[in-house]
């Protein structure tokens, strides 16, 4: 990705420009000024500080957290028992409610996140894209605080009736009766899943529609020109194109949704230990109880809730890095570069 | 007369190449139709937050009017009434000191990969490693920050913009060097031929070139960071309700602290003044949106 410009003559030219610029830069610069050298070094210190606070959260947090591990073992992710007074610390079940609440927000938030990234990107006249993208930001700018308030005192107060006539529908039902279960609760998995859809959708329809802006647009015309609907063009031509930028996409999605804090903490309903594949159950993630126990923690348990952070920062931390890779491949690919 | 027959026959002939209301058109008709419904679905939990919001922490804050601004917060939770001077002023100087961390920094790591960097080998890390941290619970910060300052410094507002600032830092770093690609290399090679510095070429050309999409790119990033919680749990404290000017030491509090505080209660005293809080807040993020929106059409349509 050269520093393409566009107001250069033709696009030949301003492809060479971008190795130019540097060799011409190499032969002007070799010696440079004091001033020019100083300015120089703290740019390069500035992009330094990014590696120095990832090596430095990385280095300080697992250094806190060797209490826990080594008075744990194996036992802080496979035990779901966590009862501090005993000082047994498992962090199972607050490593499912994590993935599981997470899962919840990408199975409500993709398909709506890909109708509108589509809709806004082929469907919507130019006038309707600007006003729609706005309003999709809108939802980005919300703080999460203010989402989990508005879920804690109404969404999981008004929203009870509806899980319970849910599980009443599903009851018997194969798999789909012990998803929708019984004794449904307002402040549940499936109500924290609901907030976090919310709150990554604009994340992933502002990523889905970079990716889609990438596919040519003679291909998009072919299509067309073959006979083929909107929809069948869509199909044929840009979502092919995208795949995976998409899929990175979702992932970047999916990483936003696991460390989410306040908003889930608030309504996810603070109960230890649960695994089941009920999503109107109360449950508890990681981020949730790090928010909700720090306070009275000794020094143990900081070093467990520690521990836990640093879990929870290597999955997200993997989940980014593999989005990050395959969006980066996806556009490369297309740019041809 | 042969006119009309003819225009009738190619009418005719354009029709039978069409085919009528196929399924196929039916059904690109219907995704489109889903895909316009997704939109409307993800609108109503918008109106539904903003509208609570509203309604519900708009009588609050203009109730005997600057009373919300300037008073105090009660001391004892079941008061009913107003007052959130102190996280209103909280708010605004621990994320004005986290910008003032995060933006300078950040332009010139942006300034490092794209003026400096480009394609070599670490830039392209540095590169890689920001769009990660983009990705970096913000808790996990907070914490991070508690054990490398809190520990040591105890409760303070610095810690709290620390934290903040981590969070700005690549968001700023990746929309900085966005704007910095749009600058046409013709204009560094004019600065070049007129003998000018690098360093030079870059603060006097370069970034001014670039200014509005940047200055929209830190505002957003700042509207974010106002609305952070998480990481402020553990460097400013929850329990405050005192105003503290002093962001060097003790605790502080901010509005979305006392959002998170109150939307724990039963009482309606507390929890009107959480969604007092929360009018604020949207409030301030939204300016601070609009503001970045008119930066950059503005910029649009000089050019």
């Amino acid at each position: 990705m050269t520093a393409i410009n566009t107001s250069s003559p033709s696009p030949d030219t301003s492809s060479v420009t971008g190795n130019d610029i540097a060799t011409l830069e190499r032969g002007l610069h070799a010696s440079g000024g004091s001033a020019d050298r100083a300015f120089k070094s703290t740019a390069y210190l500035a992009g330094g500080l990014v590696l120095l606070v990832l090596g430095l959260v990385t280095y300080t947090m697992v250094n806190r957290s060797t209490d826990a591990w080594s008075h744990m073992g194996l036992d802080f992710f496979t035990s779901r028992t966590w009862n501090p007074p005993e000082q047994v610390y498992g962090i199972l079940s607050y490593i499912f409610g994590t993935v599981y609440t997470a899962c919840i927000a990408l199975v409500i938030s993709v398909p709506l996140s890909l109708g509108i990234a589509l809709f806004i990107t082929q469907v919507a006249p130019r006038w309707l894209q600007r006003t729609m993208t706005y309003v999709i930001d809108l939802l980005a700018v919300v703080p999460s605080v203010v989402f989990g308030l508005w879920g804690v005192l109404v969404l999981s107060v008004h929203i009870k009736g509806f899980y319970t006539w849910m599980s009443s529908t599903f009851d018997g039902v194969p798999v789909l009766g012990s998803v929708f279960g019984p004794n449904p609760q307002g402040r549940s998995f499936f109500t924290a899943g609901i907030i976090l859809a919310v709150m990554i959708t604009p994340i992933i329809v502002s990523l889905s529609r970079e990716v889609i802006q990438t596919t040519p647009q003679n291909e998009k015309e072919a299509a067309l020109a073959l006979g083929a609907t909107r929809w069948e063009m869509i199909r044929g031509a840009v979502l092919p194109h995208s795949k995976g930028g998409l899929v990175g996409a979702v992932m970047l999605g999916l990483g936003r949704a696991m460390g989410e804090t306040i908003a889930v903490a608030l309504v996810i309903g603070s109960a230890t230990g649960r695994i089941g594949l009920n999503v109107f159950a109360g449950g508890n993630s990681m981020p949730a109880v790090i928010t909700a126990e720090w306070g009275e923690a000794d020094v143990l348990k900081k070093s467990a809730l520690i521990a836990m952070a640093v879990t929870l920062f290597v999955m997200t931390i993997l989940v980014n890095v593999i989005a990050t890779t395959v969006v980066n491949r996806s556009m490369k690919k297309t740019r041809g570069i | 007369m042969s006119t009309t027959l003819n225009r009738v026959g190619a009418e005719q002939l354009a029709l039978d190449l069409r085919t009528k209301r196929s399924w196929r058109s039916t059904k690109s008709q219907l995704m489109v139709a889903l895909m316009f419904l997704a939109f409307i679905v993800i609108l109503i939990p918008l109106i539904a937050v903003i509208g609570t919001v509203v309604s519900k922490g708009a009588g609050i804050v203009f109730r005997d009017f600057p009373a919300w601004f300037t008073k105090g917060i009660p001391g004892r939770t079941r008061v009913v009434g107003p007052g959130m001077g102190p996280a209103i002023i909280g708010t605004l100087v621990i994320t004005g000191a986290a910008s003032l961390l995060a933006i300078p920094l950040g332009i010139l790591g942006a300034v490092y990969l794209h003026e400096y960097g480009r394609q070599s080998k670490p830039a392209q890390v540095v590169r890689f490693l920001s769009n990660v941290m983009t990705g970096v619970p913000s808790i996990v910060m907070g914490l991070f920050v508690y054990v490398i300052f809190t520990l040591r410094f105890g409760l303070s507002g610095v810690g709290g913009s620390l934290a903040l600032a981590c969070l700005m830092l690549p968001v700023v770093i990746r929309s900085t060097e966005e704007m910095l690609r749009l600058v046409p290399d013709h204009l560094r090679e004019a600065s070049y031929a007129l003998g000018t510095r690098k360093g030079r070429t870059v603060l006097t050309i370069v970034l001014p070139s670039a200014l509005p999409g940047v200055v929209s790119g830190c505002l957003l990033a700042v509207a974010r960071a106002a609305g952070e919680t998480a990481p402020l749990l553990f460097t400013i404290g929850l329990i405050t309700k005192k105003a503290n000017l002093n962001i060097f030491s003790g605790a502080n509090t901010t509005l979305s602290a006392q959002i998170f505080r109150n939307a724990g209660e039963v009482l309606p005293g507390p929890q009107e003044r959480g969604w007092g809080a929360a009018f604020t807040l949207v409030a301030i993020a939204f300016l601070f949106t609009i503001i970045a929106r008119l930066v950059t059409s503005a910029y649009q349509k000089r050019r």
